[in-house]
């Protein structure tokens, strides 16, 4: 891969990372970052980096999430984990409306968080959150409460290198490397001699935070370590999706015995799309109390799994499992692309990861392009 | 009727009855448990039955009847078709009642062997052969799925009732809950057999918060594919024996249950 040339803001030591941390909670920020909690690694808040899973790794398999102690210092040295900073810009659940028959009000519920500092995102987030911005803020209808935390929050991007087997950024999105949707940017480098990273900022909220810090020069050497970096990611991913039109490929895949052949082995136990960083249904529930006097509007998470998503006047629409499975696979990656002009996978494997039975996107597409190419032979066969 | 202050809306306390039949009374105690809802429930019906609470005993017909246990007696078989014609809004709460309860492993027995092995007067024991939930006998209006019940989506329901609306009870998986609170997946994360994706949400998911797969108290879901996750257990080491087992707890006699738990124990 080509060298580019990079301009870094410096380097801050390994041992220096808590002042970046205290930086950010000086300015009030929730510093939100990996950890590891029960058995695996996911979000949480945190206020020192000793919090962070130094020396801890995973291992990815369709179905199958394993930590792995590998013992050295490294504060980042996996792929993603469980869960996304998507549950902290658009919760899982958060209460619209207060409504009271007392003095016949209603008052909107404000969100008084505080703003939120994303720390340890890979490329992929930040794809996923390109996308979000696009779903909830790209058109004339702005989801205020999502709009408000995205402006606010200041992202702390930090370059992989350890894909896991379920990661293909390199296909889907537009990974592994950090290029754009970061304040801050950084690579970790040097972890059994001279750990440190390398600093690089992306935006003037992440310029002024990274003036506060004591950083060091970098080196010209830099240039290439952190290109070894990228380099390491990109070569343990492999080819994983189809190299075809896909939008295309499942548009006319749409009648496909395939679909039952998945909906044989799929849950519509919807952990694929509340773990993936894109999926963006909700659903409003209005719930009374017991003499009616009050009653409160709230917005949850949904899922096309469910059968209350289809449900319209007098049932669901998506009674059997082929059509569910259908409506996640082929609005991800194809209808997609019609609604927003943009993909809605980034490639990050969660959804392939944490499906209980393991089934995995990549191997479905294949799948898909397997019968079309078959279907083609066969045509031409004929003809 | 009754008028209200605080504009709340004017209407008729329903008349309620708590009705038990084989079970162990953990889901009615749910209703005394709502301690801080309390007055405002019995401010909102009017109780007409409840021997767990009062003695004033109000006759029948009722508004809603609420059941709890499963039919287990001639007895009780009889008794639940007079309940049902003195109630408008049949509901059954809990495992026993909505999919006859622990003691419906008698099913897959035969039950006079337990009866001798038990009991030192067998002869003073009538029962019937099966454990069967209460809409195997009746019409139910409404099942309230748990074991026990979660009392938040009791007062849910009694709430939905006198307002008028659709009870807030979801009947996808327990995997949503363990989503929506960020609990990490104890399947994925640590191979252990979770019953959670083809179980009825309303628990919100307490055995995965404590890192513990599911035991489908809450029964079957709406769409439960139990076939793919019994291969699945097998994938991840369970025996046929065990497979059978899982399905064969509190929840048993419901039908997705009870069929896949007969799929894979030995020669039934
Ligand atoms: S579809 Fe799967 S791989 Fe793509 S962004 Fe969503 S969770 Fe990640
Ligand atoms: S694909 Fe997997 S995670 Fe998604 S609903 Fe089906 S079984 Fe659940
Ligand atoms: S722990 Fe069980 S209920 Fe929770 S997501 Fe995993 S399989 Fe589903």
């Amino acid at each position: 891969m080509e060298l580019r040339p990079r301009s870094f803001a410096g380097q801050l030591k390994a041992d220096q990372l808590n002042s970046l941390i205290d930086a950010l909670l000086d300015q009030g920020y929730r510093v939100i970052a990996p950890v590891k909690r029960d058995a695996a690694i996911t979000l949480a808040e945190i206020r020192t980096s000793e919090s962070l899973p130094q020396g801890w790794g995973d291992e990815q398999q369709p179905g199958s999430f394993r930590l792995t102690d590998r013992g050295d210092t490294e504060y980042f040295g996996f792929a993603v984990g469980a869960g996304s900073f998507k549950q902290y810009l658009f919760p899982s659940r958060r209460k619209l409306l207060d409504i009271d028959r007392h003095d016949m009000s209603m008052t909107k519920v404000e969100d008084t968080e505080k703003p939120l500092a994303f720390l340890g995102a890979r490329a992929c987030d930040l794809d996923a959150i390109a996308i979000q911005d696009r779903v909830f803020m790209g058109s004339d209808f702005v989801d205020p409460f999502y709009a408000k935390r995205r402006n606010e929050c200041i992202i702390i991007a930090v370059n992989c290198h350890r894909p896991s087997s379920t990661c293909f950024c390199t296909d889907a999105g537009k990974g592994p490397e950090c290029r754009s949707g970061f304040d801050v940017a950084l690579t970790e480098v040097g972890v059994d001699d001279d750990h440190r990273f390398l600093v690089e900022t992306g935006s003037e909220k992440g310029t002024a935070l990274v003036n506060n810090l004591d950083l060091e020069a970098t080196t010209e050497a830099d240039d290439a370590a952190r290109q070894e970096i990228i380099d390491r990611a990109v070569a343990a991913m492999q080819p994983a999706l189809p190299d075809t039109d896909i939008p295309a490929l499942l548009k006319a895949a749409t009648e496909s015995p395939r679909w039952e052949s998945i909906a044989e082995r799929c849950l519509n136990c919807a952990n694929c799309t509340l773990s993936c960083p894109t999926c963006f249904c909700s659903g409003i529930e209005d719930v009374t109390d017991l003499d009616g006097t009050h009653a409160e509007r709230w917005q949850t998470w949904s899922s096309c799994f469910t059968m209350d998503h289809s449900y319209i006047h007098g049932g669901s629409i998506r009674r059997i499992g082929a059509s569910r499975y259908r409506q996640w696979l082929t609005h991800k990656m194809s209808f997609w692309v019609d609604q927003f002009g943009m993909s809605g996978c980034t490639g990050c494997g969660r959804c392939v990861t944490w499906c209980p039975v393991g089934i995995d996107i990549r191997e479905e597409l294949r799948g898909f392009a397997g019968d079309a190419l078959e279907a083609t032979t066969n045509e031409e066969a004929t003809a | 009727m009754e008028v209200r202050t605080n504009n709340a809306p004017v209407r008729a306390r329903p008349k309620v009855a708590v009705f038990k039949f084989a079970s162990c009374d953990g889901c009615q105690l749910s209703l005394l448990d709502c301690e801080d809802e309390l007055l405002a429930v019995a401010e909102a019906i009017q109780i007409a039955y409840f021997p767990e609470a009062t003695r004033a005993v109000i006759d029948g017909p009722y508004d809603i009847s609420l059941i709890e246990g499963s039919i287990t007696t001639l007895h009780d078989a009889e008794r639940i078709h007079e309940i049902r014609k003195q109630t408008k809004t049949l509901i059954t709460i809990g495992a026993c009642a909505t999919a006859g309860g622990i003691q419906a492993l008698r099913n897959y027995s035969n039950v006079n062997e337990f009866v001798n092995v038990v009991y030192a007067h067998p002869e003073y024991i009538s029962t019937l052969r099966t454990s069967t939930p209460i809409s195997d006998h009746v019409k139910v209006d409404f099942e309230l799925n748990g074991c026990p019940i979660n009392k938040a989506q009791l007062i849910e329901l009694i709430s939905a009732t006198l307002n008028n609306r659709r009870p807030l009870i979801k009947a996808h998986s327990v995997c949503i809950e363990c989503k929506s609170r960020g609990t990490t997946c104890v399947m994925v994360s640590k191979g252990e057999a979770c019953l959670g994706p083809v179980t009825h949400a309303g628990c919100n998911a307490l055995c995965p918060s404590y890192h513990r797969g599911c035991f489908g108290c809450y029964g079957p879901n709406e769409t439960p594919n139990t076939a793919s996750i019994a291969e699945r257990f097998s994938i991840l080491g369970l025996t046929s024996a065990e497979i059978t087992r899982l399905f064969r707890l509190f929840t048993t006699e419901s039908e997705a249950f009870r069929d896949e738990s007969r799929k894979h124990a030995n020669g039934s």
